[in-house]
C-alpha cells in the first residue's frame, strides 16, 4: 500500500523588541546568565505583568502579512504547568481568543533543477498567538542550571493546518515564513539563537484516505534542514512500523541531528491538564480599524509578490530573482540602482555575481558595504555609454568595492577611458600590422581569425582601453589599403 | 504624656510634629517601646527592624528641620502587613515557604509611603498568604485580639488590625481579598477600609486572588484612614488593573460632604445567623443615620447567598495559579529531600505550605481542571456578574449600603479551625464587595456584653471613597467607640 | 454540577503537592463539604450572562517598548536556594 504523510507545524518565533513581553527589562541573546532579569521576569512575589505595545504591533503585522484575520478583541490566559525554566509556573499565553486567526502562507517547492522555478502552493494557517518565552536549562551530569535571560521574551506561536506532506514542503514553509518575518522586521529568525523554533506533528495514512492517522510530535528541529531531515526520517519510520504490522503510538520524539534519528521523550511527568483561565492581571486587547491601518502602512511587499514583479516589470530570469528576492536589503539595493540607471538586467547581474561574491569574500554585510547602489548604477551607465568596456568595468568594480570611490572618478584617475579616437588608433593599428606580417598574410589569404589576433595586439598595446568595435573597423580599413 | 503617645492618631501626631511638640524619633521610639511591652501578648508582629525605623525617623526629623517636610505622613510610623514588598525587608506572608525571603524591591504602595516620608514599621502577622479569617493559619503564630487575648483578631490582616488596636502603630496597611481588612478591623474595634478594586496599585502586594485583592488602611479614625489611603491611592503603570481616575482630597472632602445620604439596608445581610448583639448595634447605627436626616431605604441584593460559593471558586482558582511560583527553585523554600526536579516541587510545596493553603490550592486546581472549568469557574464568573449587577442596581437608588461587617464578634481561638466551611462563612458579609469590586469600610459601632468590638460596614459606589469616609465620619463624630482602648 | 468528590491524587499531582494519606482523607472530606455548599450555584440561571474576569472592564493597558536596566545578577540570585555560575541549580531535569 502507498502511504501519504500529513504534517502540521508549530513554529515559535521570537519577536524583536527592546524590552520583554510583560517586563521592562531589555530582551537579548548571548548575555551572561541571569543578567536580563528583573522582579517581574523572575516572578518574584507581588510582581505584575504589563504588556509591551510594540510586541502587539509586531504580531498584528505578522498576521496581516500572512493573511490572517485580526481578532477585534483578544485576551490573555494562563497556561499552568510546572517546569524549572518557567518562573511563575504558568505561561502567559492566548488560549481560546488568539490575536490572529486563519491565514495562509505561499511556499515554493523545489524545481526540477536549480534554475527552474518550482511549484507554488498555499499552506493554511490555523492561528497565531502571542505568549512569553521561558528560560533556558543547561543540563549537567548531576544537576541542571537555569538561566532566565530568555524568559519573558515576546514569542509568537504560528500554527499551521495539517496541510503539508513531505519534508520538502515543511522546508519550503519555514523558508517562506522566515523570509516574511525577517523582511517584515518582526524577527531575525536566527535558529541558532533560538529565535525560530519548530515542532512538527506527523502522521501517515493510506494515500487517498480522509482520516488522520495517529500523530507523533517531533521536537528539537533546530535548523531548517534539520526540519526536512527529521520529518523525512519520521515519515519513513512510521511507514516501516505500519508495514511490519505494527501501530504508530501517540508520543513525543526528539530529533537528534547528529545521530540523524529521533528518540521518544520522557513526557509522562508533564501534566497536560493546563488549566487555562483568563489572566486576571492583564486586560484584553481591542484592535480597531485605525490601528490596523497604521500597521498596514508599514508592511513591505511580500517576497513572492516582488519576484512576480521582477519577472513582469524587469523581465529578470528566475535564477537572478531567486538570489535577490529572499533578501529584502539586496532587493532594495537592486531597485535603487535600477531607478538610477534603468538597466535592471545589468544591475541584477552585477549584484548577483560580483557584489555577492565580494561581500561574502570580505565577510561584510550589505549595510556596511562601501559600495552603494549609485556605484553600480554609475558603472552600468559607463559601460552602456561606451566609456569603458565590460572588462575594464570588472576592474573598476573591484576598485570601488574596496575604496568606495565613484566609478567615474576611478576611470578618470586611472585613465581607463575607452579610446575611440580613430586617429590615434590608426597609428597603433599600423604599428601592429607592421610588426605582424604573418597574420596580415593570413588575413589576406582569407583567414578571418587572423584579425582577432591583431585586435588582441592592439588592445594589449592600449592596455584594454580601446573600443573593440572601433579597433575592428580601423584594422580592416588599414588592411584593405595594403 | 509618654504612655498615651502611642494611642494618638496620625493626624494628632502630624500636628505635634508640625508644632515641634514631638519629633518623629520620639514617636517611633514610643511605638517601639509599646510593641516591646505588649507584643508578647498581642503577637501582631512577625518581625520588626528598629534600626531601619529609627533611621527613617531621624531622616524625617532632618527634613522637617530644613523645612522640607513631605506632608501629613512624614515621620509617622505605618505598620505593614507581611504581604507587601519592602526593599531589604523580609517578605514571608507568614509562610514557611518564604521564611528566608528578603524583598529586593518596593511595592508601589510602599514606595509612595516612603515618598510621603512615612516610616514603614514591622512585618505584621497574617494568615498564610492571606488565606484565612483569624490569623490561625499563620505559620509563625496566632495573633491575639487585644480586647480579649483568648479570641482571634480576625484575618487575614489580623496583625494590622491588632497592632493599631494595641497601640503598636497609629495606622497600618493590610490587604483585603474577601474581607481581610474590614473583618479584623471590626473584630479589633478599629477603622478598616477596602478601596475600590483598581484604586491602589497591587504591584508588590503578594497575590492571593488577583481579581479581588486590594490594599487598604487601618486606623483609629476615619480621618487617619483617609490620610493613609490618600498616600497610596492612584494610577500606577506597573499594574494593568490600576484605574485612571482623579483622586479627590479625602481629608478635605470629609468636611465638605455633608449629606444627608440615601442609605440602603440590604435585607439579605440581616437574616438568620446574625448575632443578636451585632444586630442591635447595627440597628442603632441605622437609627442614628435616620436621626441625622438620612433616608433609609430597604434594598435587596438577591445573589448574596451565592457570594461565598463564587468567592471560593474564583479566589482559590486564581490562588492555585498565583502560588505555583513557590516551588523551591528560585527563591522559596527548597526541600532537602528532593531526588529530581519534579520531586523537588512535590516535597518543597508539601513542606512549605500550611494546611489551609494546601486545601485552597487543591480546591482551586480542581475547579480549573479539565472537565470542570465550565461548571465551576465559568459559572462562578457569570454569577459574579450578577452579584456586581445587584450592587449597581442598588446604587441607582441609594448612595451607600449599611450592613454588619461580621455575623458575630470575635470568636475564640481554635473554635473554627477544624471546620473550613464555617470559617469561610464568617466572611459572608464582606466577600460580595470584593466580587463586585466596590469599596467598603468598617468602623467601630459598639461592643458586646463581653466587651468585644462590633463593626458597622458601609459599602459604597465604585471610586466614591470620599463619600464612604464622610458617611463613616458622621457616625464617628457622634460616638466614642473609636476612642476606647483595650487594657493590655 | 453534582460533584462526585475530588480525585485527590490527580489534583494533588497537578498542583505538585505531596500529600500524606491523612491529609488526602481530611482534605477530601472538607473540600467535599465546601463543594456541596457550592452546589447551590446550580440554582442560579446564568443564561445570557457574560462572565466577569475583571472587577472593572479596562482594555489596551500597555507600556511603550523601552528597556530599563536589569536587576544585578547578585540581587537576582540572592534568595536562590542554590546557585552556580550565576545560574540557579536544580536537581537533574530529565527530558
Amino acid at each position: 500500500m502507498e502511504y501519504e504523510a500529513v504534517i502540521g507545524l508549530e513554529v515559535h518565533v521570537q519577536i524583536k523588541t527592546e524590552s520583554k513581553m510583560f517586563a521592562r527589562v531589555g530582551a537579548g541573546y548571548g548575555r551572561e546568565p541571569n543578567t536580563l532579569t528583573d522582579p517581574v521576569v523572575l516572578g518574584l512575589p507581588g510582581t505584575l505583568p504589563v504588556m509591551n505595545k510594540r510586541a502587539i504591533d509586531q504580531i498584528i503585522k505578522a498576521g496581516l502579512m500572512l493573511g490572517c484575520e485580526i481578532a477585534p478583541v483578544c485576551k490573555w490566559d494562563r497556561k499552568n504547568y510546572f517546569y524549572p525554566d518557567s518562573p511563575k509556573n504558568y505561561q502567559i499565553s492566548q488560549y481560546d481568543q488568539p490575536i490572529c486567526i486563519g491565514g495562509q502562507l505561499e511556499i515554493e517547492l523545489p524545481g526540477s533543477s536549480r534554475n527552474v522555478m518550482g511549484e507554488h502552493k498555499f499552506i493554511e494557517l490555523t492561528r497565531i498567538h502571542l505568549e512569553e518565552d521561558v528560560g533556558k536549562l543547561n543540563h549537567f551530569e548531576n544537576d541542571s542550571l537555569v538561566d532566565y535571560n530568555r524568559a519573558g521574551t515576546p514569542l509568537m506561536e504560528i500554527v499551521s493546518e495539517p496541510d503539508m506532506h513531505s519534508g520538502d514542503e515543511a522546508y519550503a514553509y519555514l523558508t517562506a515564513l522566515r523570509q516574511i518575518m525577517v523582511q517584515g522586521g518582526i524577527s531575525d529568525c536566527d535558529m541558532e539563537k533560538g529565535q525560530l523554533r519548530c515542532d512538527a506533528n506527523i502522521s501517515i495514512r493510506p494515500k487517498g484516505a480522509d482520516m488522520l492517522g495517529v500523530k507523533v510530535e517531533l521536537k528539537n528541529l533546530n535548523s531548517i534542514s534539520g526540519v526536512r531531515n527529521g520529518i523525512d526520517f519520521e515519515i519513513k519510520r512510521q511507514i516501516k512500523v505500519v508495514q511490519s504490522g505494527g501501530q504508530v503510538i501517540q508520543e513525543t520524539r526528539r530529533w537528534d541531528a547528529d545521530a540523524g534519528a529521533a528518540t521518544p521523550m520522557r513526557t509522562k511527568e508533564m501534566a497536560h491538564d493546563y488549566r487555562y483561565f483568563p489572566d486576571p492581571d492583564l486586560m484584553p486587547v481591542r484592535v480597531d480599524q485605525d490601528w490596523l491601518q497604521r500597521i498596514r502602512e508599514t508592511i513591505p511587499e511580500l517576497p513572492f509578490e516582488r519576484q512576480r514583479r521582477y519577472f513582469d516589470e524587469f523581465d529578470l530570469p528566475y535564477t537572478v530573482t531567486s538570489v535577490l528576492v529572499p533578501d529584502l536589503k539586496l532587493s532594495d539595493f537592486f531597485e535603487e540602482a535600477v531607478k538610477e540607471c534603468g538597466e535592471p538586467k545589468a544591475v541584477a547581474n552585477w549584484i548577483a555575481n560580483d557584489l555577492l561574491r565580494d561581500l561574502s569574500a570580505a565577510g561584510t554585510p550589505i549595510d556596511d558595504s562601501k559600495l552603494r547602489p549609485e556605484h553600480i548604477a554609475g558603472l552600468v551607465k559607463l559601460v552602456k555609454d561606451g566609456v569603458i568596456s565590460n572588462n575594464i568595468a570588472k576592474d573598476v568594480f573591484i576598485d570601488m568595492f574596496k575604496s568606495g570611490d565613484r566609478p567615474e572618478d576611478i576611470v578618470e584617475k586611472k585613465g581607463l577611458k575607452q579610446s575611440s579616437d580613430t586617429g590615434e588608433l590608426t597609428g597603433i593599428c599600423n604599428e601592429v600590422i607592421a610588426a605582424n606580417p604573418k597574420s596580415v598574410e593570413d588575413y589576406k589569404a582569407g583567414k578571418e581569425n587572423a584579425i582577432n589576433f591583431l585586435k588582441g595586439q592592439v588592445m594589449k598595446a592600449t592596455r584594454g582601453k580601446a573600443n573593440p568595435q572601433v579597433v575592428d573597423q580601423v584594422l580592416r580599413t588599414e588592411l584593405d589599403k595594403l | 504624656m509618654a504612655e498615651s503617645l502611642y494611642y494618638r492618631t496620625a493626624a494628632e501626631l502630624s500636628r505635634a510634629l508640625e508644632s515641634k511638640e514631638l519629633s518623629s524619633e520620639e514617636i517611633v521610639r514610643s511605638v517601639i517601646e509599646r510593641t516591646r511591652a505588649v507584643d508578647d501578648k498581642v503577637s501582631a508582629f512577625i518581625s520588626f527592624d528598629e534600626g531601619d525605623a529609627l533611621e527613617r525617623a531621624r531622616a524625617s526629623d532632618r527634613r522637617r528641620a530644613e523645612g522640607k517636610a513631605l506632608g501629613p505622613l512624614d515621620g509617622i510610623p505605618v505598620g505593614i502587613k507581611d504581604v507587601l514588598a519592602v526593599e531589604g525587608q523580609p517578605l514571608t506572608c507568614a509562610s514557611r515557604m518564604l521564611g528566608k525571603f528578603v524583598s529586593p524591591y518596593d511595592a508601589t504602595a510602599i514606595a509612595r509611603l516612603k515618598a510621603a516620608g512615612a516610616v514603614p514599621w514591622g512585618r505584621l502577622n497574617m494568615d498564610e498568604f492571606a488565606m484565612g479569617s483569624s490569623t490561625e493559619n499563620s505559620s509563625v503564630k496566632t495573633t491575639s485580639n487585644p480586647w480579649n487575648t483568648d479570641c482571634i483578631p480576625g484575618g487575614s490582616s489580623g496583625g494590622s488590625a491588632a497592632c493599631v488596636a494595641a497601640g503598636e502603630a497609629p495606622i497600618s496597611l493590610g490587604s483585603d481579598t474577601g474581607g481581610s481588612i474590614r473583618q479584623p478591623a471590626a473584630l479589633c474595634g478599629v477603622v478598616g477600609m477596602k478601596p475600590t478594586y483598581g484604586l491602589v496599585s497591587r504591584y508588590g502586594l503578594v497575590a492571593f486572588a488577583s481579581s479581588l485583592d486590594q490594599i487598604g488602611p487601618f486606623a483609629h479614625t476615619v480621618e487617619d484612614a483617609a490620610i493613609l489611603l490618600q498616600a497610596v491611592a492612584g494610577h500606577d503603570d506597573r499594574d494593568s488593573s490600576s484605574y485612571r481616575t482623579d483622586i479627590p482630597d479625602y481629608r478635605k472632602e470629609l468636611s465638605s460632604r455633608k449629606g444627608p445620604w440615601k442609605l440602603g439596608i440590604p435585607k439579605e445581610y440581616f437574616g438568620e445567623g446574625l448575632d443578636p448583639e451585632v444586630a442591635r448595634a447595627i440597628e442603632a447605627a441605622i437609627d442614628f443615620y435616620r436621626g441625622e436626616g438620612c433616608e433609609i431605604v430597604d434594598v435587596s441584593l438577591p445573589h448574596t447567598e451565592h457570594a461565598v460559593g463564587v468567592y471560593y471558586i474564583i479566589a482559590t482558582a486564581e490562588a492555585s495559579s498565583n502560588l505555583a511560583r513557590y516551588d523551591g527553585v528560585r527563591y522559596s523554600h527548597r526541600s532537602a529531600e528532593a531526588t529530581d526536579a519534579i520531586d523537588l516541587y512535590f516535597k518543597s510545596r508539601a513542606e512549605g505550605f500550611g494546611p489551609e493553603v494546601k486545601r485552597r490550592v487543591i480546591l482551586g486546581t480542581y475547579v480549573l481542571s479539565s472537565g470542570y472549568y465550565d461548571a465551576y469557574y465559568l459559572k462562578a464568573q457569570k454569577v459574579r456578574t450578577l452579584i456586581r449587577r445587584d450592587f449597581l442596581q442598588a446604587y441607582e437608588k441609594v448612595d451607600a449600603l449599611l450592613t454588619p461587617t461580621t455575623p458575630s464578634p470575635a470568636f475564640r481561638k481554635g473554635e473554627k479551625t477544624d471546620d473550613p466551611l464555617q470559617m469561610y462563612l464568617s466572611d459572608i458579609f464582606t466577600i460580595s464587595a470584593n466580587l463586585a469590586g466596590i469599596p467598603g469600610i468598617s468602623i467601630p459601632c459598639g461592643f458586646s456584653e463581653s466587651g468585644l468590638p462590633i463593626g458597622l460596614q458601609i459599602l459604597g459606589q465604585p471610586f466614591q471613597e470620599a463619600d464612604l469616609f464622610a458617611i463613616a465620619r458622621r457616625f464617628e463624630q457622634a460616638h466614642d467607640y473609636h476612642t476606647r482602648h483595650p487594657s493590655l | 454540577m453534582a460533584h462526585d468528590g475530588i480525585d485527590i491524587d490527580y489534583v494533588a499531582n497537578l498542583a505538585r503537592i505531596a500529600l500524606t494519606d491523612e491529609e488526602k482523607e481530611r482534605f477530601s472530606g472538607q473540600l467535599g463539604q465546601v463543594l456541596e455548599y457550592i452546589e447551590k450555584l446550580d440554582t442560579v440561571d446564568v443564561s445570557g450572562v457574560e462572565p466577569t474576569a475583571h472587577a472593572f472592564p479596562l482594555e489596551n493597558v500597555w507600556r511603550d517598548d523601552k528597556a530599563e536596566p536589569a536587576m544585578p545578577v547578585e540581587v537576582a540570585l540572592k534568595n536562590a536556594p542554590a546557585a552556580r555560575q550565576n545560574m540557579i541549580v536544580v536537581p537533574k531535569v530529565v527530558e
